[in-house]
């Protein structure tokens, strides 16, 4: 009798145990998931700010009219992508950007116009922004993935119905300083 | 913006972490932030107003050496205390993943972190045998900066994941003033050399060849040297009758090091390959010192093409003797060269990265409030 109820008891607790292992397992994976879905939110904001910050220069009227176009062409074109073409519109406005900034002297000529420096560095801070925040929300991704992939997490519903998070891959090379 | 930065290392231990952690706050406060900075420190350590004591580190093996770490119930509570008081916008960890504050301050953490990585090795064990315990304090760390390509590396190769590259920064104004070592450059010329003298890659051996015939040509030419290695056999390696004018200073102090940068008419770089940035050059251009360094791709870059320095062909002893002797006749290029250099190394000081660290800090602080105190267990 007393042996029944003794390994009743260690069944008790064994349960316990696990449970709390589990929620522990289930807080970690919970809290990726918050880092994950800021760092998205973070992410898209530097994209926003940064094809705003390229219209305004093309809006300036500090540029030429041929560079203006190209600049509002891409960032436009960057703003209004769709999910499926976002990361190819977005690696488009980094090139342009670079192909605009990186002409000879550029920089020395826009810094002695009329708010230019303002705008240059306001162009460099955004630009920076978005390879900080791709960065790392790529690695909030890399931390959910691993997280999931383990053992407990795939035959338990630890994770709800979230999908597994996608990379974001582009080419975001910052024009030269 | 408020911003709370964790220290691991004792603060009055001088150490490449500790003035890193120092440069990045100084330039912050000068630009205006508020910041308060945590570390281990004995209790009658004179500490600057912006640094909290967390108590004193204790001297414990680690990784294959001794560290001065802090860690334990009373240090981890006053870490929670001071993140609690502090209602940070950003929190800053400095090397999360040693067993000191760092990681005290991810567990007791909630809310926009971001951790700096120092350290560069080949092969950690303490570092894969911590990785399981670290992973959910790791977990929570919003953004990672990288001081180097190395510990990048180090850091993708040990606990995976990215980081972004943010370098160390020189404090140019503590290198623009300084009395020159007595005696020195004197009338007849003096070349500077600074760097590890036992390491092929800083390219001693090409500079001592050149001065073989610079030294014959110009016979009160005189070769300054500074930094670790074996001095006698460097001066080995010298023919005897110039051997009187080839002086090695052997390790310099911070203070000497910027005296022997102000001692030379031409201060040399003869790296071979491998400098990813070349603090050393930063310091010279910071300095003042006219420069001539071989033409390897990233002193290329940081001397602007060859207007903030001159370039010689890298690893070629007579381009560097005729570079020289170029610049030991002319006065005028030597000041031009000097000017170029002081403006150009303002790109590497520590205003300029701290604020690309602003702007880690702006990407990740957003508007999600203040850093709090953990709820759940870690």
């Amino acid at each position: 009798m007393t042996e029944i109820l003794l390994n009743v008891a260690l069944l008790v607790a064994v349960l316990i145990l696990l449970g709390v292992y589990v929620s522990w397992r289930a807080t970690r994976i919970d809290r990726l998931h918050v880092r994950l879905e800021t760092a998205r939110a973070v992410l898209d904001a530097a994209l926003v700010r940064r094809a705003a910050v390229a219209l305004e220069l093309a809006a300036s009227r500090q540029l030429d009219p041929a560079t203006s176009l190209l600049l509002a062409a891409a960032a436009h074109e960057a703003r209004i992508a769709d999910a499926d073409n976002r990361e190819f519109a977005e690696s488009d406005l980094s090139r342009a950007l670079r192909a605009v900034v990186d002409q000879p002297d550029f920089r020395r000529t826009l810094a002695d116009r009329e708010d230019g420096a303002a705008l240059l560095d306001d162009l460099d801070a955004a630009v920076r922004k978005v390879s900080y925040a791709r960065s790392f929300y790529n690695n909030a991704v890399t931390a959910t993935r691993t997280a999931r992939r383990k053992l407990l997490p795939r035959v338990l519903p630890l994770s709800g119905r979230a999908p597994l998070p996608e990379f974001f891959e582009i080419d975001d090379a910052p024009p030269e300083t | 913006m408020r911003i709370g930065i964790v220290c691991p290392y004792t603060w009055d231990v001088p150490g490449g972490v500790q003035s890193h952690v120092r440069d990045l706050t100084e330039a912050l406060l000068a630009s205006g932030h508020e910041v308060s900075v945590i570390a281990p420190a004995d209790d009658d350590a004179p500490l600057p107003p912006y640094v909290v004591s967390a108590g004193r580190a204790v001297p414990v093996p680690y990784n294959g050496s001794v560290a001065r770490l802090s860690f334990g119930f009373l240090s981890a509570a006053r870490v929670r205390r001071w993140i609690r008081e502090g209602r940070f916008d950003v929190l800053h960890v400095h090397e999360p993943a040693s067993p000191s504050l760092g990681v005290l301050a991810c567990w007791a953490a909630d809310g926009p972190i971001v951790a700096t990585f120092h350290a560069s090795f080949e092969r950690s064990r303490a570092l894969s045998a911590a990785g399981p315990i670290l992973q959910s304090a790791l977990e929570k760390i919003t953004a990672r900066i990288a001081v180097s390509e190395k510990a990048r590396k180090t850091l993708v190769e040990h606990l995976g994941g990215d980081a972004v590259l943010i370098p160390n920064g020189v404090t140019t104004e503590r290198y623009t003033m300084a009395t020159p070592l007595p005696g020195w450059p004197g009338d007849d010329g003096a070349l500077g050399f600074l760097g590890r003298m036992d390491e092929q890659r800083k390219g001693l051996p090409v500079l001592l060849r050149a001065f073989e015939t610079l030294g014959r040509e110009r016979p009160g030419l005189r070769l300054l040297l500074a930094g670790p290695g074996d001095a006698e056999e460097i001066r080995a390696k010298v023919s005897p009758e110039l051997r009187s004018r080839v002086v090695n200073l052997g390790l310099v102090s911070e203070a000497d090091k910027v005296r022997a940068l102000h001692s030379v008419d031409v201060f040399v770089a003869p790296n071979t390959g491998g400098e990813s940035f070349g603090i050393v050059l930063a310091e010279a251009m910071a300095a003042g010192a006219p420069i001539l360094a071989s033409d390897i791709p990233a002193f290329n870059r940081v001397l602007l093409g060859g207007r903030a320095g001159a370039l010689f062909r890298v690893g070629d002893p007579a381009a560097l003797a005729a570079g020289a002797a170029e610049l030991l006749d002319d006065a005028p290029r030597r000041k031009q060269l000097s000017d170029e250099a002081k403006a150009a190394v303002r790109v590497y000081d520590w205003s300029t990265v701290a604020r690309d660290v602003v702007r880690v800090y702006e990407t990740v602080a957003g508007d999600t409030g203040v850093v709090e105190i953990t709820q759940s267990r870690p």
